[in-house]
């Protein structure tokens, strides 16, 4: 077990904004929540999976929502916990330590929040290793893990349980139909894990890693070396492409943010032209019609020269941009785990084809 | 029509008389601590050279006083900061994320109350009435005299705001109140900050104002006084002093409206070269496409209604590195008269590196004739590099733009450029921000989130409101064009949520 300090948290909220792939919303407001909790003698403490007896019940949370309303609803750091306490109440026992369903973006966060609140520690791992759109996107799914129940928060006094669904998919039914009630946000607690699920289907170490990737980003740019560098050393990724924004198209089908964006090459790649899609964060890059890289993979564009990750929402033409691969988490690399989160997931007629490992 | 311009930078004061749509004649004086004696220095000078005459039908000021008090952390007051949103928002209240020294200059206080509505228009909770009569009554005990009101959605429905802000005049004679919805959209945060930004500055506002009136008064001036805003627009004295906030970046802002004018172009990318920087800005129906980000003032994260401009430390003062052909970002700034080689200064700067190319013929030719032509070329040719990459970064899409080049620094940018089909220089571009302030007229906008109306139904409902905000704002209805329609589908809301941002607008209502 380790104290994660003020700087892990600055760290983490630059790191998980990376590995949010373009999309999971934006660390910032968690990170002002933090900070501030932090500022009031609260403390956060991180555990290996390790540390995690296979009995010992683990929370997974997450704020599910529009990034729009959470713009005005802001976060909080008692809804989250009470998403897990709600859960406590409902299984009759306590947990002992709290973990992010995806490490991508502001849900991130949302365990940090949740422990600062209970003094229970949160366990170095998720079920994405980056963020994804759906909840049978996780290795929880993939492992073919119960989905339910879930507790659903709304701050007004309104608290759900869907106490049993008999799939993934009837979860992520059922669940958004009550956060679109609650203002289209919801604080959620998912179905509990016992240790034993956390460390065979849980991706460990992602807080780690996130924190380590932000560190690189902040230590570059404070000596201002390449932080793109920075991180691709940290994460052993590869630098795909560099180049300017020249198209964005976007449009909004069924509740999900669709799209591609086109970038003309600069420097080395000058002369070449590749195209990005996106459905909430990136799926699948293209050049010459054929596609270089696609989901599980983590497909991350970062501004050239600051090195921070840009998201498909705020992306927008005449951005410098660098677009690198990270490494999948190996759950989603099986067979069963492309079925989930590969190219066909989200309607791509592609196999996919690994930048890493084969 | 017979207008005069006034733009207050933060070393020249800019004045040019416009009649019958021409610019009759622009005059440079520096601007003084006071801001009011520099204006009637400007002033006088520019009627020792015109004759000014009668029947001056408007006088339309810029200045950069207010963001500098920001930036400077000066003359700001305390603020109540009231937030309606409870239950929800406690763990981030209001000054959240604040620089500590602004914070404790304009930290009054903060009050959470229940209330607000939903992104669909839902009532969030009722507002606590019972809270806000206590909040009234402490801030009024307090003896504060400025407010910022901030309600949850409130740019979707403005109610809690405007019936707080009720109580507030009522319960707590002379508070001045500022209510977000006025000041920005969508972002509870960004918003707060920036109305309670807006609120610290309502007193220094009111004096500025009225020494704008009286320098007025003392040169005979009868004629209608008006701020320029940050949308190229301007607002009536009487209202301005109520949103400093909106005439925080009016100086760029007016330069490309100038540039517009000018040059009669509406579609354009525009720099404006001073001696320290230059601002890129797209020109869109003939203003500055606006920012649809967050925008950092004073260490304080805003949104409200700023100009997407990008700022580069490229100016006639720029220094120059003859080694490695660097040019900026640091500048001598107005001292360039004293420290350019031309001038027999011992500083290279940008201006020396024109003079030296045949560019400009400023100062002592002589002075610079021993500098090498090959470094020279290469200075300019990184010049012409820095130009062309912001004009690409303001771009929309890709094609080959038109660029209008004004400014004192304007003879850095060369007449051929990558991505430019054409550079038009105008007639008195060296003060197009005052030109730009002369020709200002008034708006109204809307930026609201729609849900189960078509696209058409949507934009034409926001049309309608933003007629009226126009016309709220002195605008002649029948003068009035929508300048800016944009509407955006929403990620994850049902029922085909788009967000839509309409702005109109229209000439000053003749009295």
């Amino acid at each position: 077990m380790r104290a994660l300090t003020a700087d892990d948290i600055e760290a983490l909220a630059v790191g998980a904004w990376i590995l949010g792939t373009g999309g999971g919303g934006s660390p910032y407001h968690a990170l002002l929540a933090l900070r501030r909790l932090y500022a009031q003698g609260r403390h956060v403490d991180l555990i290996g999976v390790d540390e995690v007896a296979d009995d010992d019940a683990v929370a997974v949370v997450s704020v599910m929502g529009a990034p729009l309303v959470i713009l005005e609803r802001l976060v909080d750091s008692r809804q989250i916990a009470r998403a897990v306490s709600a859960m406590e109440e409902h299984l009759g026992r306590k947990f002992k330590a709290v973990m992010a369903i995806e490490i991508g973006g502001g849900n991130g966060m949302q365990p940090l929040l949740a422990a600062s609140q209970l003094g229970i520690p949160v366990v170095d791992a998720d079920a994405m290793g980056r963020a994804y759109p759906e909840a049978q996107m996780t290795s929880f799914a993939v492992g073919n893990l119960a989905p339910s129940p879930l507790t659903s928060i709304d701050p007004r006094g309104s608290e759900v349980i869907v106490s049993k669904t008999p799939t993934w998919k009837w979860m992520e039914r059922t669940s958004r139909k009550v956060c679109t009630e609650f203002g289209s946000i919801a604080a959620t607690c998912k179905a509990p894990r016992s240790g034993a699920e956390v460390r065979r289907w849980g991706i460990a170490g992602t807080t780690t890693k996130a924190i380590q990737l932000g560190r690189a980003v902040r230590e570059a740019q404070r000596r201002h070396d390449d932080p793109i560098e920075a991180i691709l050393q940290t994460e052993s990724g590869r630098r795909l492409f560099s180049g300017k924004v020249i198209e964005v198209e976007r449009r909004t089908t069924e509740g999900f943010l669709r799209g591609r964006t086109v970038f003309d090459g600069l420097g080395v790649d000058r002369g070449a032209k590749v195209e990005l899609n996106f459905q909430n964060e990136w799926t699948v890059l293209w050049r010459d019609g054929r596609p270089v890289v696609s989901t599980p993979e983590l497909i991350c564009v970062l501004d050239s020269e600051s090195g921070e990750a840009i998201g498909t929402e705020t992306i927008r033409y005449g951005q410098r941009v660098t677009v690198i691969v990270l490494p999948a988490a190996a759950v989603f690399l099986t067979p069963r785990g492309l079925e989930h989160v590969g190219p066909r997931a989200f309607g791509y007629d592609i196999d996919f084809q690994p930048v890493f490992g084969s | 029509m017979k207008r005069i311009g006034i733009d207050v930078g933060g070393t020249n004061t800019d004045v040019v008389l416009v009649a019958d749509g021409k610019v009759v004649h622009g005059v440079k004086a520096p601007t003084t601590a006071d801001v009011t004696s520099g204006i009637v220095a400007a002033i006088d000078a520019l009627a020792a050279a015109v004759d000014i005459g009668q029947g001056v039908d408007a006088v339309m000021v810029g200045t950069t006083h207010f963001v500098n008090a920001v930036v400077q952390r000066r003359r700001l007051n305390p603020v109540a900061a009231i937030r309606i949103a409870l239950p929800a928002t406690s763990d981030l209240p209001p000054f959240t994320g604040w620089p500590a020294d602004l914070a404790g200059q304009t930290q009054g206080g903060a009050w959470l109350i229940e209330g607000g509505h939903d992104y669909d228009g839902r009532r969030f909770m009722p507002l606590d009435l019972a809270a806000a009569r206590r909040a009234a009554h402490e801030i009024r005990e307090r003896g504060l005299r400025c407010a910022a009101v901030t309600a949850m959605f409130s740019p979707l429905d403005a109610s809690d705001e405007e019936a707080l802000a009720q109580l507030l005049r009522e319960e707590c004679p002379g508070l001045a109140v500022t209510c977000s919805h006025r000041i920005g959209g969508i972002g509870l945060l960004e918003r707060e900050n920036a109305a309670i930004l807006n609120a610290s500055l309502i007193e220094l506002a009111g004096e500025t104002v009225r020494a704008f009136e009286q320098a007025k008064a003392r040169l005979g001036i009868t004629a209608p006084l008006f701020v320029t805003q940050n949308d190229g627009t301007v607002a009536e004295a009487a209202r301005a002093v109520a949103y400093p906030i909106f005439s925080f970046a009016s100086g760029p802002t007016n330069s490309m409206r100038g540039a517009a004018y000018l040059s009669g172009l509406k579609e354009a990318i525009v720099v404006d070269v001073g001696g320290t920087t230059s601002d890129f800005g797209h020109l869109r129906q003939g203003f500055p496409r606006e920012a649809n980000a967050a925008v950092h003032v004073g260490g304080v994260r805003t949104l409200f209604r700023m100009p997407d401009l990008i700022s580069i430390g490229l100016g006639g003062g720029s220094l120059v590195d003859a080694a490695t052909h660097r040019v900026g970002p640091l500048s001598v700034g107005y001292r360039l008269t004293e420290e350019a080689l031309v001038f027999g200064g011992k500083t290279l700067t940008a201006t020396d590196i024109a003079v030296a190319a045949g560019l400009l013929d400023l100062g002592e030719r002589s002075r610079v004739a021993q500098l090498p032509a090959a470094m020279v070329r290469a200075v300019l040719a990184r010049t012409t590099e820095m130009v062309e990459e912001q004009v690409d970064r303001v771009k929309v899409d890709a094609g080959d733009v038109t660029l209008i080049a004004v400014g004192g620094g304007a003879f850095l940018v060369p007449d051929a450029l990558q991505g430019v089909a054409r550079v038009v220089r105008v007639e008195h571009g060296g003060c197009a921000n005052a030109v730009g302030a002369a020709i200002a007229q008034v708006s109204g906008e809307v930026d609201q989130v729609f849900q189960g109306k078509t696209r058409a139904e949507a934009i034409a409902l926001s049309r309608e409101l933003a007629d009226a905000r126009a016309i709220e704002a002195g605008a002649d209805p029948r003068s009035l064009a929508l300048v800016e329609a944009e509407d955006t589908p929403i990620a994850y809301l049902p029922g085909n949520a788009m967000r839509v941002r309409v702005k109109v607008v229209g000439d000053i209502q003749a009295r």
